[in-house]
């Protein structure tokens, strides 16, 4: 019965285990076929043509698309396969912007290692491309559509890892282009800035945005007190990119070189963690025992968070009120670094390094700002201050460890282990237990809500207690328990999402990686240093003790809301004209009435009011005086169907509300 | 003057072209159809309401839409002049009927439409009348064996019905 089955490769006989195509088969036996559009996280695309080999009685085949038969002889190198390999690189190149010298991904370019692999020293063919415009409008993410080689990578990372579909292919043939809806920029569609893309993307067409040259003007500046924070997933991912093993723990050599850069102090984003834990865990408790709302979602991942309010807005009320890590460390160190230094407010400026892209997006929220001073002036992703480290001439590999500075440099292994999908769960379990029940742990690991699978259940008995926990990461998989929430279905009271693969370890900041095993690498060690750590449970944190002692009071306090807490909002997907409707709106004195036709309202009936409104305008000769608009979002989806009279916003409005506002309105012009 | 391309009515048609295919996502490329019908274009708008009722990205949406040369983005005009320049049609003259009917709507470049919107000039691949090359389908009416002067006449004749 399980008899194996063999093919040949390259003259070896090779077991058929279940691969999907020739390709695994071959990278199984270390036979590396070059590719662009392969991952073996996504769909099978087959449209670099880079994998071709030769089968016997076949020819040349990708090796992506050809499922392994029992008996097939494969070649994976003769002089054709060479050959048109590397005519499809040239002709790629042709295609591309060449500018690699002053390129951000030159060093993990892929385009460009194949090119030197396969020996590309020219390229035969004219330039073939029509020159667009860079896409700079976001806080996150840089587009560069001359760069792009068209494999669809990003489209297929966005589509079936994030569920949402940003980008997508358009126009056809040699105008084949891959653009976000109508062309428009990352700014004005309904991308996150999770930056999965950028990670997947083989050359510089997606990019994380570089940021470098803003932290060392703050760096230059004798005025300010630049300081740093780190991440926790961080330090398990930064020291791949000077030849260490893949999940060392780095933190005294970052700590080093930041002070070596001439931060006054570094601190540790982990810190703030512990403060989101025991924020957190308090809220959830006094949820269920308060009769809050339920099931509670975490709100530390920035990506996730604008997905819920741009697909999710009547889910908002769901989602924990407490600010992302990032956050609550700006508010802490600009409450606490004044004093500490003895400046005023404003000269504190803070850096954060993180493995995240929408964490450059979340500094920027106005919520994050004093009178216009930001908490988190920079975000730097983990690539970029590996990229500062090595400008600077710092020997990274044999720079001394140093240890941070207190107080917002103490963490516990809680904190730490935010970094990985399951880690904010298994924190606020720790602090739970010990609160329900009064006891230290025993074993501090909660084993049942660790692991890789995107989507993971897990019911955890604390005391007398059940706590029903669902661990997503991929926002695909966060889909799908938001819409088990919305049916009533989900069965669960605490929910933690993940936008990136593997949570934080995997975020698009890191260094480039391919594949699943790097992330899970990552995961261990960041594990390993919750193991190594004294203190594994937040609130056993003395500093965190401390700034409730002298600052906060207690969890979830008045002065813990202003500090640590935040709102969300309902966003728009996509940024457009509102569409006229009936009456022109060149003369002034028309009374300008909106209606939403978005989703939300659209199934709450707006088109119906939109329909009766123009009746009833029609009916009694008034058309001439109402221009009404039809619009895609006034941004309270929760409490549609909404319209806008002039300015005010009705909500879950009726035609006969409207209908007398409308009036009420008309009339008092004409009394005017 | 009340706009024709977006009155109520007109953006309840689209509502009812979604209803008649069962918003179901799979069949995109016929309500695009008969929103194009409709609107006599894909406005961008619509195409919004189009994806987020069919559950859809608007970017897949936006990337069916420019892949397809019969859908097209901008208004085009009330009278569309497809002109077959397939090889029949080609070797039997359709450049000098391009260039006339384009000259005498006053055409530049890649202007393809009149700034009035009255007029939309377009090539074709093939129209399968070979045998009637070359060949103009002017509002959806085929006309075979075309010359410069007849084309310019018919054009003429429009302008003069629109007057």
């Amino acid at each position: 019965m399980d008899e194996k089955k063999y093919l040949t490769i390259d003259g070896r006989q090779i077991a058929i285990e279940g691969e999907r195509n020739v390709l695994e088969v071959a990278r199984k036996a270390g036979i590396e076929i070059p590719t662009f559009c392969y991952h073996s996280d996504l769909s099978v695309y087959g449209a670099c043509r880079l994998c071709l080999v030769d089968i016997a009685g076949r020819g040349g085949v990708a090796s992506c698309s050809t499922a392994p038969e029992p008996g097939m002889v494969v070649k994976t190198s003769t002089k054709q396969i060479r050959a048109m390999r590397k005519i499809a690189v040239e002709l790629l190149l042709a295609a591309h912007d060449q500018s690699c010298t002053t390129c951000y991904k030159s060093t993990s370019c892929k385009l460009l290692d194949l090119a030197n692999k396969l020996g590309v020293t020219k390229v035969r063919f004219k330039p073939g491309f029509e020159r667009m415009p860079l896409d700079n409008s976001n806080p996150s993410l840089q587009r560069d559509n001359n760069k792009c080689i068209l494999c669809g990578d990003c489209v297929r990372m966005c589509q079936e890892v994030q569920g949402i579909g940003v980008l997508d292919f358009a126009g056809r043939g040699s105008h084949s282009r891959v653009v976000p809806a109508f062309g428009k920029d990352l700014k004005n569609v309904e991308c996150i800035y999770c930056g999965q893309c950028a990670r997947i993307c083989p050359t510089g067409a997606i990019i994380p945005k570089n940021e470098v040259s803003k932290a060392w003007e703050l760096l230059d500046n004798p005025e300010y007190k630049t300081v740093a924070t780190i991440a926790p997933a961080v330090r398990v991912g930064f020291g791949e990119a000077f030849g260490m093993p893949v999940g060392t723990d780095v933190t005294g050599k970052i700590t080093a070189a930041l002070k070596q850069l001439g931060f006054v102090a570094v601190f540790d984003t982990t810190f703030a963690a512990d403060l989101t834990v025991v924020e957190e865990a308090e809220e959830f408790l006094r949820r269920v025992t308060a009769g809050g709302t339920l099931p509670q979602f975490t709100s530390c991942c920035p990506a996730w968070v604008k997905y819920a309010e741009q697909f999710y807005p009547e889910l908002l009320p769901n989602l924990s009120s407490c600010r992302s890590p990032q956050a609550m460390f700006g508010a802490m160190a600009k409450e606490m670094l004044p004093k500490l230094f003895d400046v005023p407010r404003e000269k504190v400026k803070i850096v954060s390094i993180m493995p995240c892209t929408a964490k450059k997006f979340e500094a920027q929220r106005p919520e994050f700002s004093r009178d216009g001073d930001r908490e988190t002036e920079v975000v730097l992703t983990t690539q970029e201050l590996i990229q500062m480290i090595k400008g600077a001439g710092i020997d990274f590999n044999a720079i001394e460890p140093e240890a941070m500075d207190l107080p917002l440099g103490f963490k516990t292994g809680a904190g730490v282990i935010f970094g990985v999908t399951g880690g904010v769960s298994e924190a606020a379990l720790r602090y739970a237990y010990k609160k329900l029940t009064g006891k230290n742990l025993a074993n501090v690991e909660f084993k049942e809500v660790r692991g890789d699978d995107g989507y993971r259940r897990a019911e955890i008995t604390i005391g007398d207690n059940k706590v029903r926990v669902v661990v997503v990461h991929s926002l695909s998989n966060a889909h799908k328990i938001c819409e088990e929430v919305k049916a009533g279905k989900a069965d669960v009271d605490l929910i933690e999402v993940m936008a990136c693969p593997g949570g934080c370890v995997g975020g698009a900041g890191q260094p480039v990686y391919v594949g699943m095993e790097t992330r899970k690498q990552r995961a261990a060690g960041l594990y390993r240093v919750d193991r190594n750590m004294q203190l594994h449970s937040s609130e056993d944190n003395p500093y965190v003790k401390e700034a409730y002692q002298n600052i906060l009071g207690t969890p979830n306090s008045h002065k813990a809301h202003e500090l640590l807490h935040t709102h969300y909002q309902s966003r728009k997907r996509i940024q457009d004209e509102d569409v006229l409707v009936s009456g022109s709106d060149e003369a002034q004195e028309k009374l300008p009435v909106t209606i939403c036709v978005g989703t939300s309202c659209f199934k709450r009936g707006s088109q119906q009011l939109l329909q009766e409104l123009t009746d009833f305008l029609k009916e009694n000769n008034l058309q001439d005086q109402v221009a009404i608009k039809a619009t895609f979002c006034h941004e309270r989806c929760d409490r549609g169907p909404t319209a806008n009279v002039d300015g005010t916003i009705m909500e879950k409005c009726s035609f006969e509300a409207l209908r007398a506002e409308v009036v009420k309105r008309l009339r008092s012009a004409v009394a005017k | 003057m009340e706009k024709e391309l977006s009155s109520a009515t007109q953006f309840g048609k689209v509502c009812e072209i979604l209803d008649r295919y069962d918003r179901d996502p799979a069949k995109l490329i016929p309500i695009l159809q008969a929103v194009q019908e409709e609107y006599r274009y894909l406005p961008e708008e619509i195409l919004t309401l189009v994806a987020t009722s069919l559950n859809l990205p608007p970017a897949k949406v936006y990337g069916v839409a420019t892949f397809y040369s019969h859908f097209t983005l901008t208004p085009k005009g009330k009278h569309i002049i497809r002109l077959c320049d397939g090889t029949a049609c080609h070797v039997k003259g359709s450049t000098a009927l391009l260039d006339a009917i384009r000259k005498r709507l006053g055409l530049t470049g890649k202007q393809q439409s009149t700034p009035d919107l009255l007029f939309t000039v377009e090539t074709v691949s093939c129209l399968g009348a070979c045998g009637l090359a070359p060949a103009v389908v002017i509002d959806d009416k085929v006309h075979g064996q075309v010359t410069p002067e007849k084309a310019v006449a018919l054009v003429e004749e429009l302008i003069n019905a629109e007057a």
